[in-house]
């Protein structure tokens, strides 16, 4: 089955995407844990200032395939990612990819919410301090900026100086957000943002990335399909590894072409 | 009818087994509460002749029955301070190298080292100390300070290898991997996601490594106050290197003392009771401010351990 | 916005890199520093006479350690046999008994305490209780301070010990309508068999190379350990009177009983650790 996969999707591939000219051109990823492969032949193109959304059951690469977009997995020993991720033409799994310039410009969210142990202020800050000299307030006015953007201003305007592990759940899911966009990146990667937190911040946080969307490339891997049919302009569903449909959200939701792409939103498995 | 009887001396012998092992854990309470008692009527004589004058007095002179704990109090602190100083940002890095930097098995065996240097009784480094560390000390450490120093009143005197310096090195290398064992705890036990993000920010693993102390700052703190108690009550080490005298010096070279040596060295000649018990009020002494220390360090941990939990 | 040089972070960032890995080297140098010295010094010192003869005056040249050798096993020994009973009693009431009543978090609190007490202030208390009472210094003081010493050490690794053991054991075998303390000594002991035998081990190879304590209790002897009602001859304070003796064949003797303790602890522990591997794997 695996390999009729494959060839169909090669076709596909070839019949669906605009190609060269996505944000993130991937082709031919493999990534392996230790032995164990756990992307297999991933090809696909990110549009650029689009919602794209990753959907699959659980454990079928969707979050090892975005971990790829900004080289994290290189944090532990045993992981390994092989072929070609073009970000504007240039190979980042190249040997000499400047990571932290990389990273400035691919930012991340993460599944729970993971402020630092500082405060509000201090945590969108972090990025800033880290690439930037600015003075005191340059600094503040981009600590301003990046907490409006995210929609988060008008509630911690009076406790910036409070320690941001004491907001709320979906609050802290912001400030991350915050975090990530005060460095002005031009990739967001969404790690399931709100698999961790209540409907009504995850609303929140959809809203968010509505308003936000034409300014960053959004790659956002969810469980909740859903949510992928409500923000996504792009949807890729994975399973086991390989990407087996990719198009507009609307066709794949509306008009799947595969077996499995159907069974999965129609709810039959995942 | 023998069903109940059954049940009755199956609940009789299990509250007699209970009782044991109530009595069991209560002896440990039974001795703290005696170590106290019997460390206070046991130097009550020099309490009662010294009054608080024991505590800043610098005079240790068993002919004339004079006593006071300056001298020793002042080389404890002293010897603690530079042994802290010296093993606590040493032990910050190699935890960081063990669970940041090393593959896992050099990070293992340097793991099995340390735990092996924790294992190694404290009367070995007073005698790695004694014998190969204070020559050396003598022969390069010393003179190379004097000179560049222009003979500072810091390194100042004969050039012996024993005294307060070389001790505070001994006591930094012994509790080296006590510190560094927890740090290294505290590290492995903040989550990857705070790493991933940090590092997702385009941080390097330094300022990934700043996250993580802010992170783990109230652990390393109480690793820090564990190294610390333990540094403040050694004996062995620092006794044979300290270098016995009760004067005062400024000079980190000279000679000294701390309250764990002069017991070390005095208890068994003193005869007269008034020096015997000005000894043991130093002991007093010494159990009070470890006390102190053990409890701020127990309490602050159980604090750490509530507070990670909520997270 | 002036952009920060990334050089100079990824320079520190090497810096730190470097000065880590240098810093676990020098620990790792100065454990085989310590442990070479020790080896190769007391090598010289040990002979077959090291282990059977007593000890002589300086310059007399010949003798040994034996006395010694026999006193801190008999005196580790003893201490073990009075420690382990209480230790494993207190550690089966918070496990099994104390949960979390307040006198089973004091318990634990002083347990923590007595643990992180100075060894010497140990000495000092047996010395005050059985020593000054009585009039002399005795090998079975020597056990005693031994044992308060290794009483928190064993009472808190029982504790941990039984801890791992799944509840659903104890419940299943209670279930079975045996008595609570059958359970406890015949099946959760038995399932934390491996763990007590190490953690024991580990606080056996901590408190034999124990001195300051014995400096106030046993203190020392030139003769057999024939009465342990008297003072009683220890490798370790016979190292502390040797060394800071003027005699080279006493220094040397000093060696000899270094490589016996270190090598017997470090052995012990790397055993343990070995042990303790494999009941994971």
């Amino acid at each position: 089955m695996v390999t009729t996969i494959r060839k169909e999707l090669e076709v596909m591939n070839e019949r669906e995407i605009q190609k060269g000219e996505g944000k993130i051109i991937v082709r031919n990823l493999n990534f392996f844990y230790g032995e164990n492969q756990a992307l297999y032949e991933n090809n696909i193109e990110i549009a650029p200032r689009k919602v794209t959304a990753i959907i699959g059951p659980s454990g079928c690469g969707k979050s090892t395939h975005l971990r790829v977009y900004n080289r994290i997995y290189e944090l532990y020993r045993d992981q390994r990612a092989e072929g070609e991720v073009l970000l504007d033409g240039v190979n980042i799994l190249s040997p000499d990819t400047d990571l932290i310039k990389l990273r400035k410009r691919v930012g991340m969210i993460f599944q729970k919410p993971t402020p630092f142990p500082l405060s509000v202020f201090e945590n969108v800050a972090y990025g800033l301090r880290l690439h930037y000299k600015l003075n005191k307030s340059e600094l503040a006015g981009r600590v301003e900026e990046a907490l409006k953007r995210s929609a988060l201003w008008d509630e911690v305007k009076d406790k910036l100086n409070q320690p941001g592990t004491a907001l709320s759940g979906g609050q802290q899911q912001r400030l991350c957000i915050a975090r990530a966009i005060a460095v002005e990146p031009e990739i967001l990667l969404m790690d399931e943002p709100t698999s961790a937190i209540d409907p009504i911040a995850t609303a929140k946080i959809e809203e968010l990335v509505e308003s936000i969307k034409n300014r960053y490339t959004i790659v956002i891997v969810t469980h909740n399909m859903q949510q992928a049919a409500r923000i996504s302009d792009y949807t890729a569903f994975f399973y086991k590894g390989y990407i087996v449909e990719y198009g507009k959200t609307n066709q794949i939701f509306t008009n799947p072409k595969k077996k499995e792409t159907e069974n999965y939103i129609t709810g039959r498995f995942g | 009818m023998r069903i109940l009887q059954e049940r009755s001396t199956q609940s009789r012998s299990d509250g007699f087994f209970r009782l044991l092992t109530l009595i069991g854990a209560g002896i440990i309470l039974v001795l703290m509460a005696l170590i106290v008692i019997e460390l206070v009527l046991n130097s009550r004589l020099s309490i009662e002749k010294f009054g608080f004058r024991f505590l800043y007095t610098n005079i240790w002179d068993p002919v004339r029955q004079e006593f006071g704990a300056l001298s020793s109090f002042y080389g404890t602190i002293i010897s603690t301070i530079i042994a802290m100083v010296i093993a606590v940002p040493l032990s910050l890095v190699i935890a960081l190298f063990l669970v940041e930097m090393a593959p896992p098995a050099i990070s293992r065996f340097f793991g099995i080292a340390i735990e092996l240097l924790a294992a190694i009784p404290s009367i070995i480094y007073g005698m790695w100390g004694l014998f190969i560390f204070a020559p050396l000390m003598a022969k390069y450490v010393q003179p190379f300070f004097k000179n560049i120093s222009g003979n500072l009143f810091l390194f100042q005197g004969p050039p012996m290898g024993i005294g307060m310096l070389t001790a505070g090195i001994i006591l930094a290398i012994m509790i080296l991997p006590y510190i560094s064992s927890v740090m290294r705890e505290v590290f492995s036990m903040v989550p990857a996601v705070v790493k991933e993000s940090a590092v997702g920010m385009g941080a390097t693993t330094w300022e990934m490594v700043k996250v993580m102390v802010r992170y783990g700052i109230q652990g390393m703190i109480g690793a820090i106050f564990i190294g610390l108690g333990r540094a403040i009550g050694e004996t062995m080490a620092v006794t044979f290197v300290i270098g016995n005298s009760h004067v005062i010096s400024t000079s980190l070279f000279a000679p000294a003392n701390s309250i764990t040596a002069s017991l070390a060295n005095e208890f068994a000649e003193a005869a007269e009771p008034m020096y015997l018990s000005a000894l043991i009020e130093l002991g007093l002494l010494l159990f009070f401010v470890t006390l102190i220390i053990q409890i701020i360090s127990q309490l602050w941990l159980r604090r750490v351990q509530k507070t990670m939990g909520v997270q | 916005m002036i952009p920060k040089s990334e050089k100079k972070r990824i320079l520190v960032d090497l810096i730190i890199r470097i000065i880590s890995a240098a810093s676990a080297m020098l620990g790792l140098f100065i454990l085989l520093w310590i442990s070479y010295e020790v080896l190769i010094r007391g090598i010289g010192a040990i002979n077959w006479r090291f282990f059977t003869e007593l000890p002589t005056p300086p310059g007399v040249g010949g003798g040994g350690l034996a006395n010694a050798i026999v006193g801190t096993l008999l005196i580790t020994v003893l201490a073990t046999l009075i420690s382990v009973p209480f230790g494993f009693l207190a550690g089966i009431y918070l496990s099994e008994f104390g949960g979390n009543s307040k006198f089973a978090q004091w318990v634990r609190f002083f347990t923590n305490i007595l643990m992180g007490t100075p060894s010497i202030i140990i000495g000092i208390f047996v010395y005050t209780i059985l020593v000054r009472p009585l009039g002399h210094f005795s090998g079975y003081a020597g056990a005693v301070a031994l044992a308060i010493l290794m009483l928190p050490l064993v009472a808190r690794t029982t504790e941990d010990m039984l801890q791992l053991v799944p509840s659903a054991l104890r419940e299943s075998a209670l279930a079975l309508g045996m008595p609570r303390w059958k359970v406890t000594i015949n099946v959760v002991f038995r399932a934390a068999r491996k763990g007590l035998i190490t953690g024991t081990l580990l606080a056996v190879a901590r408190i034999s190379g124990e001195t300051a304590p014995l400096l106030f209790t046993a203190l020392n002897s030139p003769y057999w350990p024939q009465n342990l009602g008297r003072a009683t001859a220890n490798l370790t304070v016979t190292i502390f009177n040797y060394a800071m003796s003027p005699y080279s064949d006493w220094q040397n003797a000093a060696w000899g009983a270094s490589f016996l303790i270190t090598f017997g602890v470090l052995v012990t522990t790397l055993i343990v650790r070995f042990f303790l591997r494999e009941k994971h794997e």
